[in-house]
């Protein structure tokens, strides 16, 4: 199929304008503004590269995991990951954007992931944080994007929901397990736990008052809730589910706010976040060498594939 | 759709849910013939048993109407009110109408 912008006519903004105002969605071959493309693509790129630089970091204890039943759910996990990266890419590609630029543009730098995946998997109990806190902060953030104003987007991210809710349950069972077990065992997870709170909190982006974006981002429809609405949803969601676990949120000014009818807490160190997403985290090298060594490394397999489709091909309009 | 050096063509997937319901659009990937099509389709789009049947096309041999819903293309639909059974008036007491 071709994608053509056409020359911006005031009819066909209007229609684009109207379809948004109505909570219709746009589909890739409408005309859209080259903006609401490119952000589309920027978006969508970027949540695609996060679900497949995710892999890593839990795929690290695949061989270590300690049971048959603990692998295999862990390798299921990490095979959907894989899969919610291609649905995204795939959802990207309608726009326009072809998929070896899309991994080119991750391996080289010039699109971002998730910060939070720049950081390290230290022991076990981290696999059972990420499930409980950093796809739970996913799912805060992914569930309003069921309503994209771009459908491709948000077809994709309704497949995703989904499947994460196992990701988050899996690592919550992991954890209560855990906090059954031993004392040494309760004290991994509480370590993971104070690892993984304020990169979590992290996720959401920016506060309001530093992300330049988000308002034309709420006008297109393709942001839903700005980052500090979604950042307080999760944290009044999150402390329950820590006092039942059993194990304390590292954050001193974390406290009930009875008139607010919210938890309140301390300030994000913007610092931290700032220096990880400029390249500076303890595993960003590490994550893109990895991801262009797998790259380099299946090139021999795709210029084999297609060499042998082009050869079954030949073989078949022969015998015709 | 521009082509990167060695990027797989790409294939639209259909899928049926389960019996007795039509094949639906549900995505595309990349595949280097329409047999590897259908296996990465298998693998990406039923991990959990939702499809019993799958369709792969390659998205080139796709042809389409234009996406503009105001296209004169379906124009012709539009002004025939009297395909639609509401567009006869038949009084109440008639039965089985």
């Amino acid at each position: 199929m071709t994608i053509t912008t056409e020359p911006d006519r005031p009819g066909l903004e209007t229609h684009f304008d109207e379809t948004i105002a109505h909570d219709r969605r746009i589909e890739p071959r409408d005309w859209m503004p080259d903006k609401y493309r490119a952000t589309m693509i920027r978006q969508i790129a970027q949540h695609a590269h996060s679900e497949i630089i995710g892999m890593q970091p839990e795929g690290n204890w695949i061989t270590r995991a300690p049971s048959l039943r603990r692998k295999a759910i862990l390798l299921a996990k990490v095979q959907d990951e894989a899969g919610h990266g291609m649905y995204l890419y795939s959802a990207a590609e309608t726009l326009g954007a072809a998929r070896g630029d899309l991994t080119e543009k991750l391996i080289s730098g010039r699109q971002k992931y998730s910060s939070i995946f720049n950081y390290p998997t230290l022991t076990y109990a981290d696999v059972g944080v990420i499930g409980w806190l950093v796809d739970g902060a996913a799912i805060c953030n992914q569930v309003p994007l069921c309503r994209s104003s771009f459908g491709p987007y948000a077809r994709a991210m309704i497949r995703i929901c989904k499947e994460e809710s196992f990701h988050q349950r899996q690592g919550y069972e992991l954890l209560m397990t855990m906090m059954r077990g031993t004392g040494a065992q309760r004290e991994m997870v509480q370590d993971a736990t104070n690892r993984y709170w304020w990169p979590s909190l992290m996720m959401f982006g920016p506060p309001d008052t530093d992300s330049p974006n988000t308002e034309q981002s709420m006008k297109w429809g393709v942001k839903r809730h700005t980052n500090d609405e979604l950042r307080q949803r999760f944290v009044d969601m999150t402390v329950p589910q820590a006092d039942k676990l059993g194990v304390s949120l590292p954050d001193p000014d974390l406290r009930w706010n009875e008139a607010s009818g919210h938890y309140d807490f301390g300030p994000v160190d913007w610092d931290e976040f700032k220096a990880v997403v400029a390249g500076n985290g303890p595993c960003n090298a590490q994550r893109v060498a990895h991801r262009k060594a797998a790259h380099d490394e299946g090139a021999w397999v795709r210029e084999a594939a297609l060499a042998h489709a082009a050869k079954a091909r030949a073989g078949k309009e022969q015998a015709t | 759709m521009s082509e990167t050096g060695a990027d797989w063509p790409l294939y639209e997937v259909f899928l049926r849910g389960k019996r007795g319901l039509n094949h639906v659009h549900v995505g595309s990937l990349h595949a280097a013939d329409p047999q590897m099509a259908l296996h990465h389709a298998r693998d990406l789009y039923t991990r959990r048993n939702e499809g019993v049947s799958i369709w792969v096309v390659a998205s080139g041999d796709i042809t389409a109407s234009s996406p503009d819903e105001k296209d004169p293309f379906f124009a012709p639909s539009g002004d025939k009110v009297y395909r639609h059974p509401t567009f006869y008036e038949i009084p109440d007491d008639v039965p089985h109408m």
